[in-house]
């Protein structure tokens, strides 16, 4: 593929993928209103369009439109940097994640992917480290006991937990024998690696939920103790940022689980040629939506863990499990 | 493509390296040398060393500099005063530090001028990586495994130490405490410092202060 | 293509600016972070002699240099909160005695 023609489907491929993001988001959110409501016995946002469907447009139109408070004392460049890492390492973590195979246009190989690197998993698991600083800088930055006090909690959960799902992630890996998002995928044509590898599925969701500052781990945030928790400070679009690298987050490691763990965008193939070359992407979308369901779901119906016992699930019983998960999975290997 | 790119990462590498050297704050120099790692990453990629330039990330800059970053805020850090021996270490340590790098660097300059290496699309895969340090590197490996585990206990051994005899106030005068230091007082940091109650680097109450510090490194 | 010493050299300037922080900075977490910074212009010198010589060890290399960092980094970080707990400073220059 010449250069040129290179940079302009990656750029094609940015827009489309930023575009259907960014819808997702909004519609994810909705979601999570409406479904949180039915469990709650309450109806959630129904005013605004048919059924509430256009409430998206309404709250960014109210991001946008809210005062934008710069705390006195906070420090100026570190507080609004933060942010900015949050949102663009959680995008920047999605550019790997293939979400369908490859088709051919004008002579061309295009993958349903922004774009392919040996190593994807990798990738994915040291931009999502780093995701970490924006939520330390922004407790540090905003100069308030609850921000501080979230951003610590934040990030010694995210270092914690992020050992328990790179450990969890390990013994898929060693049955594909690839670091490639794609070729572990493929690997999974016989049988999803849910089957062998449920321990490390129940692991990675798990450290998942912790990582993405979910209920039952959103302690960062705890918004019943700490005000907001990390970003107490932040209005308008600011925290509109944080709210998106929120939700990119989760649908990052959805992408990471349906592709490590039920076997990515397999699924029945079937009808004319044009279907064939969506019907992937569908496939995807749906266990990807599963998950994000499973998310709202578990938000609705678990409480919130003390701080200690989320350290001590962490350390204490995840990453032994996670560990004994690989040792297992190596003797397995190596017996067969 | 090749030059390019390594001049734009190698610039970034540098200016955070010097950044990190005028920064008066830790915070600020912590945050420079994270810009430093992302650098030497794309440096590493540049050189196919894939796997090397994503646990650079993934360990270094994510993990390793994220605890440095978190105990410059447990401790709310900020640049000492310079005393005697910094100006000592100003007057010798100037021409130590430029002769070290004319020597190395006209050495290095001289032997490998012309060796041109570029990106040929040969990565050191994982593969490789895992095939030499589990036979041919197979013994460090394990050292460095029980070296790990004597860290985890040492760290856990000093962080989590029996109270000290008057409760730990842990934390350096309010006024001086102005964690965000870097190009001169702005007029509202100025101001904030005039009144000490409501110093910058202050970010907790006083009494709730020393129990979250102390809770927080006995958890981890 | 770009010679071998232009990254030696970009590695000797990375090292030259931590050992000038080592020297110059008064607090210790600054120190080492600095100590960070030379470990990593090493690491440069160790990927581009790997990338130039086709073989895996230099990577091999960098890898037991950040296990040990990391190892580093953990037992100082708890040293300096152990040592700034008890003596309310951070100055290296304060910290004179052989104990806590």
């Amino acid at each position: 593929m010449p250069l040129g023609i290179f940079f302009l489907v990656s750029l094609v491929k940015v827009v489309i993928t930023l575009a259907v993001l960014l819808t997702l988001v909004a519609y994810v959110q909705l979601a999570e209103r409406r479904i949180v409501a039915r469990i709650q016995s309450r109806v959630g946002p129904t005013r605004v369009g048919p059924s509430g469907f256009l409430q998206p447009a309404a709250d960014t139109f109210k991001f946008i439109l809210k005062e934008d408070i710069t705390p006195t004392d906070a420090h100026p460049f570190l507080y609004v940097l933060a942010p900015v890492i949050s949102v663009v390492l959680a995008l920047t973590a999605l550019s790997v994640v293939p979400i369908g195979g490859t088709f051919h246009l004008f002579g061309y190989p295009i993958q349903f992917q922004v774009t392919d690197i040996n190593v994807g998993l990798l990738f994915v698991l040291g931009v999502t480290s780093l995701g970490v600083y924006g939520i330390v800088l922004a407790g540090w930055s905003s100069n308030s006991k609850y921000s501080f006090l979230g951003s610590l909690r934040g990030g010694s959960q995210m270092l914690s937990y992020e050992l328990a799902l790179g450990l969890a992630l390990i013994g898929p890996i060693m049955l594909a024998g690839s670091l490639d998002l794609r070729q572990i995928v493929n690997a999974q044509n016989h049988i999803w690696y849910i089957v062998p590898e449920f321990v490390a599925f129940c692991i990675y969701l798990t450290a998942a939920f912790a990582e993405t500052n979910r209920i039952p781990f959103d302690l960062p945030e705890a918004e019943g103790e700490l005000g907001a928790g990390y970003h107490t400070e932040y209005s308008s679009m600011k925290f509109a940022m944080f709210f998106l690298a929120e939700y990119v987050n989760m649908i990052t490691v959805s992408c990471i689980a349906t592709i490590v763990f039920l076997g990515g965008w397999h699924g029945p193939m079937f009808g004319p040629a044009l279907l064939r070359v969506f019907l992937p992407v569908i496939w995807f979308a749906l266990k990807v939506a599963f998950f994000l369901f499973l998310y709202i779901w578990v938000r609705g119906t678990l409480p919130r863990f003390r701080y200690d016992q989320l350290m001590g699930f962490g350390w204490k019983f995840l990453v032994p499990l996670a560990l004994a998960n690989i040792v297992v999975t190596g003797a397995v290997l190596s017996f067969h | 493509m090749h030059p390019a790119l390594f001049f734009i990462f190698g610039a970034i590498a540098v200016a955070g390296a010097v950044n990190l050297l005028v920064q008066r704050t830790p915070i600020f120099s912590a945050l420079s040398l994270v810009a430093v790692m992302g650098a030497l990453a794309v440096l590493y990629l540049l050189l196919g060393a894939e796997f090397i330039a994503f646990v650079q990330v993934l360990v270094y800059a994510g993990a390793i500099m994220v605890l440095f970053v978190f105990v410059i805020m447990l401790l709310n850090a900020q640049q000492p005063e310079s005393s005697h021996r910094s100006r000592v270490a100003r007057l010798v340590g100037i021409p130590v530090v430029v002769l070290l790098f004319m020597e190395v660097a006209g050495v290095l300059a001289a032997t490998y001028a012309n060796t041109p290496v570029g990106f040929s699309g040969r990565i050191i895969t994982v593969q490789a990586i895992g095939d030499a340090l589990f036979h041919q590197y197979l013994l460090p490996f394990e050292v460095t495994s029980v070296l790990f585990l004597v860290g985890v206990i040492g760290a856990v051994m000093l962080a989590a130490r029996q109270e000290p005899p008057q409760p730990p106030e842990g934390r350096l005068p309010r006024a001086q405490a102005a964690g965000h230091g870097g190009s001169g007082p702005t007029p509202e940091m100025a101001a904030a410092l005039r009144q000490p109650a409501r110093a910058l680097g202050g970010v907790v109450a006083p009494d709730a202060e020393p129990h979250a510090a102390g809770t927080e490194v006995k958890s981890r | 293509m770009i010679p071998l010493s232009f990254y030696l050299i970009l590695g000797a300037i990375l090292f030259s600016i931590g050992v000038a922080g080592f020297f110059f900075k008064r607090d210790i977490i600054s120190i080492f972070i600095s100590i960070e910074l030379m470990l990593n212009a090493v690491n440069l010198t160790f990927v581009a002699f790997s990338h130039f010589w086709h073989q895996a060890a230099g990577n091999i290399f960098v890898f037991f240099v950040m296990v040990v960092a990391a190892a580093e980094a953990a037992v100082g970080l708890a040293i300096i909160i152990a040592v700034v707990r008890n003596r309310q400073t951070l100055n290296a220059d304060k910290m004179d005695l052989m104990k806590l």
